[in-house]
């Protein structure tokens, strides 16, 4: 089942010109032959179009400063973005000190329309100072929203001031929501902070164990980073730190003492991952832990990467005791699922590594794309130098670091790093497309109007994206997955994740309520019985 | 769970919120709007406020929400963001063609300031199609704020009085509650026979049946036919001085349609006040129908009265429905004691009343001391909470981190319930609703006393 290109050229041609125009560069049918195929993607989004997007606020403090457990985040700004970014994003976290755990909680500076007339920055001092105050945290986050760039409080010097009045980091981030085009901005300036005030910041100059690691872009969405953990630890990892994933500053700090830095969303992070290269050395490892193969395959290329035979052992050790439990529970899925077709929209980088799980579970996945990936999530990083920076994104700034004079430590020899370059992604991500199938559509910022289109033509066993469309599609009859919330389940990651999203996938299919939706007498005339001829009963 | 909330109270003068018991007003706004017939609610701002909003209407109603957005750059929000909006006008009509576009607004475009009507004038809207907006700055009142400023848009754009004699019918304006509220109000009002119109009213809109076909503009909401009809109607019936006074008066004075002003009719007492302001308006008899279910209504509180009585009680969430549920409680013999909303008192578009008054008369003349406070938040609530322990909260799901925290029920009444589904579908007003208010109550309170109690004292009869 596929989409031809006259068949797009259709969906394309209800649209007003202007938006067919610009839709059209942000869909490809997948074609091998064709490689490499450009995509447009990370442009300002089309008004009116009803988009999944959501805002760079989103991205910074919704996304990576949230799931930091132990620092006050404080939304200067109205209630409502504080208000949404509230437990909504199943990043768990559990602390060994309670007390310092704020994860359940939600800071506002509440600004009122005196804020906005007068300026807020007096009101976000005071706030500040209550908050210290009542909860002494280890440090503090400001996020900006929109109103605040735009009448101009200087969070840089309230929290400047704040950090010499209480002694403790408090780090501002101008995410406000109209900065880049989505999302993405919001990890970008995320990113430039983090490393800047934090990561490198204790005195530690050595890890305590062997293998020594951080793992980056791993949010431990409904435990998806435990399940990561417990595989890595009993391989014999050190993990350092995990961003932000049940993460903490205290952790965050010690970052540069890793010998390799595993990247699974590389949107969100990428900035870090070429960041600690540069400055301490640390090559990044593009992993994923989606899927019994993902796995397996970044299991086995981390030791690829050490080298070390007792780790490969153990390794192959780990992977196939694992493989022996978890397999007969797949096969039950399996029957379930076999032969159907997914869709899998999700924001910068599960629309990609959840095709591999469909995959093993005999689901195709015939549409795939993102909400705010940039063209390298695409097409593979090698595409970098050629994006140009559009007026909407290159006021996101770059946070440029030097090689760490003290701490640069090159970890491979540069010959060993051209080796193992040939054998495993090392400081590289090769992108979704080139792994879909041909005659798949590949969708950007796909709105509702498409999801509608595609769907007509597609017609998918499976929806996999996330809250506002789920229940448009489940009204089709077709079942729809979230693959941001889990649907409140998870964790989806490593062996056991892929078990069960297996089973909630298969629950999803076999659910007996799908044979209800058309009433009986929908399929009955009402009346029965024979009819002569004259039509006389 | 809240380990870092202690129980020693501190004056925080600094006007922040910790732990919030009130959201923004587009969300609101939104909901409003999608209780109109073929309406596509529109966010002019910056895109993340508009997926915000729909997913926590989403996540509430287990529903589609849909909504457009006029999806800001930083260069909109510097030089305006008139060419975003007729850009959105243009293709919303021509992609998604609703009868009505419903814009409000948010705090980046009401900041900088831009001029929604000279913009939606110079747009090119389809001809037959309708553009209605509502000014939502979310620096003002709260979500509630939001929902009272768009129903006015509604009033204030559409209605009109075009006949010199009113017509024996009624508007309601319900408030912010669900669309199983909804569809008890309008049960209510045909039960006495008279005739009505209810906006907004997102009835088979947030509640539409699974048919295997989406609609994007499912058969609910009132049609624009019937709020502009709603000019020339003898009454409006407002439910709640926060989320429907406003309207309801915008359209007093703009069409002379008498407005009356009632508690959101939660509870015996609200529920009565509403039908004797039918009664007395229509000169038409209550129903034995409805005489039943009142009657039957009291049978249970007095059966069941020693479950709940002398319980005390903490109650947040909106303002409206906080009242309703407290005036519910005290007339169960319970004792509110902690009674809390986020929304401020006194802000543009939340009525004229006090909130803290309305309820510390309530309370105190049933010789009751309680803890009221508008505008608060729930990292007040709980440090009332842990110096003042009490049987029960009622509120919304933000509620359970507190319920869990300090080991009391908690019954999800309000906005949202994220947590637990149905909830949207079945009412809480009327004597039906209360009636299903009192079995959640009594409920989460016996569930409570069977897990608490020791072997011997575990009893089958209750």
């Amino acid at each position: 089942m596929a989409v031809t290109e006259k068949e797009l050229q259709e969906i394309l041609e209800q649209y007003p010109s202007k938006v067919q125009k610009n839709r059209k560069k942000h869909i490809l049918i997948k074609d091998a032959e064709q490689m490499p195929q450009v995509i447009e993607a990370n442009t300002r989004t089309i008004p009116g179009i009803i988009t999944n997007r959501g805002c760079a606020y989103a991205g910074c403090k919704g996304v990576v400063l949230g799931p930091l457990k132990d620092m006050v985040h404080i939304t200067h700004g109205p209630i409502g973005c504080a208000y949404y970014t509230w437990a909504t994003r199943r990043n768990k976290a559990k602390s060994e000190e309670p007390a310092q755990n704020f994860i359940n909680y939600s800071f506002s500076t509440d600004m009122q329309e005196s804020d906005i007339v007068f300026g807020g920055e007096k009101k976000l001092a005071k706030v500040i100072d209550e908050v210290v105050d009542i909860f002494h945290p280890k440090a503090i986050t400001i996020s900006a929203t929109c109103p605040v760039g735009l009448i101009g409080d200087d969070l840089g010097a309230v929290s400047r001031a704040a950090e010499a009045r209480h002694g403790i980091p408090v780090l501002a981030f101008s995410c406000e929501g109209y900065k880049g085009v989505s999302q993405s901005a919001g990890h970008h300036i995320a990113n430039n902070i983090l490393m800047d005030r934090v990561i490198g910041a204790s005195d530690l100059e050595e890890a305590a164990g062997k293998y020594p690691i951080n793992i980056l872009g791993e949010y431990n969405i409904g435990g998806d980073s435990w399940e990561i953990e417990r595989i890595l630890k009993e391989i014999g990892y050190t993990i350092i730190s995990v961003m932000t994933g049940d993460g903490s500053y205290e952790e965050l700090r010690n970052a540069h003492v890793a010998e390799l830095n595993l990247v699974q969303c590389h949107r969100s992070i990428n900035y870090i991952a070429e960041m600690l290269e540069t400055k301490y050395g640390t090559p990044w490892l593009k992993v994923n832990f989606i899927g019994v193969n993902g796995t397996a395959e970044s299991l086995r290329n981390m030791a690829v990467y050490f080298s070390d035979p007792a780790l490969i052992e153990k390794t192959e050790a780990v992977i196939s005791r694992e493989l022996a439990r978890i397999e007969p529970l797949m096969e039950q899925y399996k029957k379930i699922c076999e032969g159907k077709t997914a869709f899998c929209f999700v924001g910068g980088s599960r629309g990609h590594h959840y095709q591999g799980l469909f995959a093993e579970l005999g689901i195709e996945t015939v549409l795939a794309g993102y909400e705010f990936a940039h063209r390298d999530d695409y097409e593979g990083r090698q595409v970098i130098p050629t994006i140009k920076p559009d007026a909407d994104t290159k006021n996101i700034p770059d946070l440029h670091v030097s090689a760490d004079e003290r701490r640069f430590r090159l970890k491979l020899s540069p010959e060993k790093m051209e080796e193992l370059k040939q054998k495993i992604p090392l400081s590289y991500y090769a992108g979704m497309n080139i792994e879909m199938k041909d005659g798949s559509i590949i969708a950007d910022d796909l709105n509702h109007f498409e999801t509608e289109e595609f769907i007509k033509i597609l017609k998918p066993d499976i929806f996999a994206s996330g809250i506002k469309d789920k229940y448009v599609v489940q009204k089709m009859g077709i079942p729809a997955k979230q693959l941001h919330s889990y649907d409140y389940s998870g964790p989806y990651a490593g062996f056991t994740g892929a078990v069960n999203f297996a089973r909630d996938v298969s629950m999803g299919f076999a659910s007996p309520t799908w044979n209800y939706i058309v009433p009986p007498w929908q399929d009955e005339p009402l009346l029965t019985g024979t009819v002569n001829e004259e039509g006389v009963g | 769970m809240l380990d870092c909330t202690p129980k020693e109270r501190k004056e925080r003068s600094s006007g922040g919120i910790i732990n919030p018991a009130k959201t923004c007003q587009p969300i609101g706004a939104m909901y409003a709007a999608l209780g109109i017939h073929s309406c596509l609610p529109h966010s002019h701002g910056s895109q993340g406020c508009c997926s915000f909003h729909r997913m926590h209407l989403s996540r509430h109603f287990r529903e589609p929400a849909m909504a457009s957005t006029s999806s800001f750059t930083e260069g909109a929000s510097v030089f305006g963001g008139g060419a975003n909006l007729k850009t959105a006008i243009k293709n919303v009509f021509s992609i998604y063609n609703p009868e009505v576009m419903a814009i409000h607004t948010t705090c980046l475009t009401e900041t900088i300031g831009d001029d929604i009507p000279s913009i939606i004038k110079s747009a090119e809207i389809p001809e037959g199609k309708l553009v209605i907006h509502a000014n939502t700055p979310s620096y003002q009142g709260s979500h509630i704020t939001g929902f009272s400023n768009m129903t006015k848009g509604m009033v204030s754009y559409l209605a009109e009085a075009a006949l010199t004699v009113k017509k024996e019918q009624v508007n309601i304006i319900p408030g912010f509650v669900n669309p199983g509220d909804m569809r008890e109000i309008k049960r209510i009002v045909k039960a006495m026979g008279i005739t009505f119109i209810m906006f907004p009213d997102t009835s088979g809109v947030l509640d539409s049946p699974l048919t295997g076909k989406f609609s994007m503009y499912p058969n609910g909401g009132a049609t624009v036919d019937q709020i502009k009809d709603s000019g020339n109607s003898k009454l409006t019936l407002a439910f709640g001085r926060f989320a429907a006074s406003d309207a309801a008066e915008l359209l007093a004075k703009k069409c002379q349609v008498p407005a009356t002003v009632l508690k959101t009719p939660i509870g015996i007492k609200a529920t009565d006040a509403m039908l004797m302001a039918l009664r007395r308006a229509f000169s038409q008899e209550i129903p034995a129908e409805l005489e039943e279910e009142r009657g039957q209504l009291v049978d249970i509180m007095t059966d069941t009265h020693f479950h709940f009585h002398g319980k005390q009680v903490a109650i947040f969430g909106d303002p409206d429905i906080v009242t309703g549920l407290t005036e519910f409680v005290l007339s169960l013999g319970m004792k509110p004691v902690h009674i809390l909303t986020g929304t401020p008192g006194g802000a543009i578009g939340s009525g004229m009343g006090s909130f803290e008054e309305d309820i510390t008369d309530m309370v105190s003349t049933a010789g009751i001391k309680a803890n009221v406070k508008a505008g608060g938040d729930l990292f007040t609530f709980h440090q009332w909470i842990k110096n003042e322990p009490v049987d029960l909260i009622i509120g919304n799901t933000y509620g359970k981190y507190i319920a869990r925290a300090e080991d009391i029920p908690l019954v999800r009444v309000g906005f949202p319930v994220l947590d637990r589904s149905v909830h949207s579908y079945l009412p809480i007003v009327g004597y039906r609703g209360a009636m299903r208010l009192l079995e959640s109550i009594s409920g989460a309170l016996l569930d409570r006393a069977d897990r608490d109690a020791a072997d011997e004292d575990f009893e089958l009869v209750m």
